[in-house]
């Protein structure tokens, strides 16, 4: 009883969280950003089904959500202009799951056979079949211009037009909530725990008498139905979808929110869509080079934290759930490790953004700012200021991690030693 | 006749830039199981070079610097970057490479810029060959395929007739054997990863001024790369040649004869004008669906043929 009150608990902080927010970060920047999360989390999920949880890597997931986004943008125009009968357009998610599932399941059932490289090369190839097909099949897709739409469609039950942005924030918000719900219980059932088997040891599963080609197939028919009702949402909050949403690129970026959010964990996804949706559009309008620091934090985590960010924090959920006073002896070593990374970030990012501004600029003008300092690119001492502040915070790292790794094996030894006890 | 053999020509020029690439790439997934998705990006970072330093000395010592300069990248990468990530698995080493290909293509654009780049056909070659028919002929072409040929040539003698080869092929099969024999089998490894990535990167020197040089080069070429090992079955290079031919003569047919799909339609009783959904159908050509063949023959042959046409395991 007690777990449920717990369990149950996280899942009501989370609704009045979801209610909140919208009155804190009020201005309409804040709300799109809301919106964008909610629809990311939902994909990242659906990912994460597939490759978390199932084990299996796609480079065309954005395929389903793609699709179902068309669909649905072409329900919504047939809706407004009363060629086809009226459907809530609270309910349009579910169609864009359907639609997904509709796809998902043929494509499915040719590509799961394999796990690992090979499945990864069939869903790069359907990935780029659709792009080449949006440009293709105009009728459907439009071509480059894309489907234009509006959510303000048929009649308006309880005066909900969704006209305005918040409006669909809680759409967005109510249905984020449903499908975390669902694709969390899915984690716990019969079906959730084949599916990680499948994942850990396809041999043994095959001897134990189970089609590992079918647990495959059903987790990514259900990942491709919770991906297009990510890209239903999708649809109707931007009002337009185009030929890029079907591609490689949004495959990728929703890769790396998983991966970097953690694919191991089931908050990982979740985290990494926020992170990554926040990083977006607050540092896409600031930095021209931010792709380029979005991959290399993808490449570190594959490097170095396979568990992801998320993996980072959760290996101390042990330490913490021991005894919160073992960390006093690793607050030393953690801040000068976590300082020496941020210092050798400052110095390689001012780099990189020095190297930007003299490929991109436009003018003979060579006077830029960085870290809102005025300085002359042209000159050699802004280089030289961030190659040594890089090289400098790199031999700190250098000297810092082996304390921070240390005392990290001492406080879990410790806990060990107490559950041995 | 004349466009017949035109595009025959083109075609199979197109496949041996094709092969190139795919022979680099099945060398070394069916060596290490890593499926080099950065594979493209290598034979972009290679036109890109050659531009830089035609700008400066000529094309010529760029055809030999180019290739040098990214196999040592490409092995710098093994080195560095995919051995530690290979205790992971190929799910791991495979990620490392889809990001590898994301920062090279960022690079490229912060070095080089978002436009493409003016990377001509050198001066020196930039003439008719031969004119049949009434049709030219460059001999820039000619050359590419003089020395993709010379390439594909060495790359089998060296391959069937020397000790190094021999141990590569060995490799190729049985890793553990080699190993196990005193072969020190993460240098070939690495040595491998970087001499492919040199074949790319040639790939990149001699077709960077005919395809274009742009920061989207790698992403447009690179899925076409994988279907061409796919289909031709995996770890066999002769499948990775017939499979590259394959696709380089029907993609140069396609667009250059332009069929269209409506004669088909009008056994049906479908008209010409037919609005809705057939209209797109009626409308398709041959050249129209040249970008999708590749990744329709690649879904037949998964599910006709799974180990592709020449493979010896199945996908």
């Amino acid at each position: 009883m007690a777990g449920l009150a717990r369990r149950s608990g996280i899942w009501l902080a989370a609704v009045a969280v979801v209610l909140v927010l919208p009155w804190i970060f009020s201005s309409g920047f804040a709300i799109t950003t809301l919106n964008q999360m909610g629809v990311l989390i939902i994909f990242s999920l659906a990912y994460n089904m597939l490759l978390g949880q199932g084990g299996m890597l796609s480079f065309g997931h954005a395929v389903y959500f793609g699709l179902a986004g068309y669909s649905v943008a072409h329900v919504l125009n047939g809706i407004g202009a009363g060629t086809l009968p009226y459907v809530p357009v609270s309910l349009l998610p579910l169609v864009g799951g359907l639609v997904g599932l509709l796809f998902g399941i043929p494509i499915g059932f040719v590509s799961t056979r394999r796990a690992g490289t090979v499945f990864a090369m069939i869903s790069l190839g359907f990935a780029e079949m659709m792009t080449a097909l949006t440009l293709i099949l105009i009728v459907f897709f439009n071509g480059e211009e894309g489907v234009q739409t509006d959510r303000w469609a048929g009649p308006e039950p309880f005066g909900i037009t969704y006209g305005p942005d918040i409006q669909v924030y809680y759409l967005i918000a109510a249905w984020c909530l449903l499908a975390t719900l669902a694709m969390y219980a899915l984690t716990h059932t019969p079906f959730g725990r084949m599916s990680n088997a499948v994942r850990d040891n396809p041999e043994r599963l095959q001897f134990v008498g189970y089609s590992t080609h079918r647990v495959r197939w059903l987790a990514f028919a259900l990942s491709s139905f919770f991906a297009g009702m990510a890209g239903a949402l999708h649809a109707l909050n931007v009002e337009h979808v185009g030929f890029e949403t079907v591609g490689v690129g949004q495959s990728g970026l929703v890769l790396f929110m998983v991966w970097i959010g953690g694919a191991r964990a089931f908050i990982g996804p979740i985290f990494g869509a926020v992170v990554i949706a926040f990083l977006n559009s607050n540092l896409s309008g600031i930095t021209e080079a931010w792709l380029l620091y979005l991959g290399i934090l993808f490449m570190v985590t594959v490097m170095f934290a396979q568990g992801g960010l998320s993996g980072l924090i959760l290996m101390h959920e042990s330490i913490w759930k021991t005894d919160v006073r073992l960390f006093r002896p690793m607050v030393r070593p953690y801040a000068l490790g976590i300082g020496a990374t941020i210092v050798a970030c400052l110095g390689a990012i001012g780099l990189i953004e020095l190297i930007y501004f003299m490929s991109t600029r436009s003018t003979r003008d060579t006077g830029t700012s960085l870290y809102s300092v005025p300085v002359d690119a042209a000159s050699l001492l802004p280089w030289l200021v961030c190659a040594g502040v890089a090289a400098l915070g790199a031999e700190a790292c250098r000297r810092a991690y082996r304390p921070m790794a240390a005392s990290y094996a001492d406080a879990i030894e410790t806990v060990k030693a107490g559950a041995a006890r | 006749m004349e466009v017949f053999a035109f595009s025959l020509f083109n075609g199979i020029l197109y496949g041996m830039l094709l092969f190139m690439l795919a022979s680099g790439l099945t060398l070394i997934f069916s060596m290490m199981g890593v499926l080099n998705f950065a594979h493209a990006s290598f034979f972009m970072l290679g036109a890109y070079l050659a531009y830089q330093i035609s700008a400066y000395v000529g094309f010529w010592p760029g055809l030999v610097v180019a290739p040098l300069i990214v196999g040592v990248i490409g092995a710098a990468v093994e080195r560095w970057g995919l051995r530690p990530v290979h205790k992971f698995g190929h799910v791991a080493e495979l990620l490392f490479t889809f990001g590898l290909a994301f920062v090279i293509e960022e690079v490229v654009q912060l070095i080089w810029g978002k436009v493409p780049m003016p990377y001509d056909i050198p001066a020196s070659m930039n003439f008719a060959a031969f004119s049949w028919q009434g049709l030219d002929y460059s001999a820039y072409r000619l050359f590419m395929l003089v020395i993709s040929v010379a390439i594909f040539a060495a790359l089998f003698l060296f391959i069937a007739k020397t000790r190094i080869g021999l141990i590569i092929q060995a490799a190729l099969t049985q890793p553990n054997i080699v190993s196990a024999l005193g072969h020190d089998v993460p240098r070939i490894f690495m040595w491998t990863f970087g001499f492919g990535c040199a074949l790319a990167g040639l790939a990149g020197v001699i077709g960077g001024n005919v395809l274009g040089t742009e920061p989207a080069m790698a992403i447009t070429l690179g899925p076409i790369v994988f279907v061409v090992i796919v289909i031709g079955g995996l770890g066999s290079l002769w499948g990775a040649l017939v499979a590259a031919l394959f696709i380089g003569i029907v993609d140069n047919l396609a667009i250059s004869y332009d069929l269209s799909f409506y004669p088909l339609f009008a056994v049906f009783g479908v008209e010409r004008d037919v609005t809705g959904i057939m209209q797109d159908l009626v409308r398709l050509t041959t050249a129209s669906i040249a970008p999708v063949l590749p990744y329709f023959l690649l879904v037949l042959i998964l599910i006709v043929r799974p180990r592709g046409l020449f493979g010896t395991r199945d996908v």
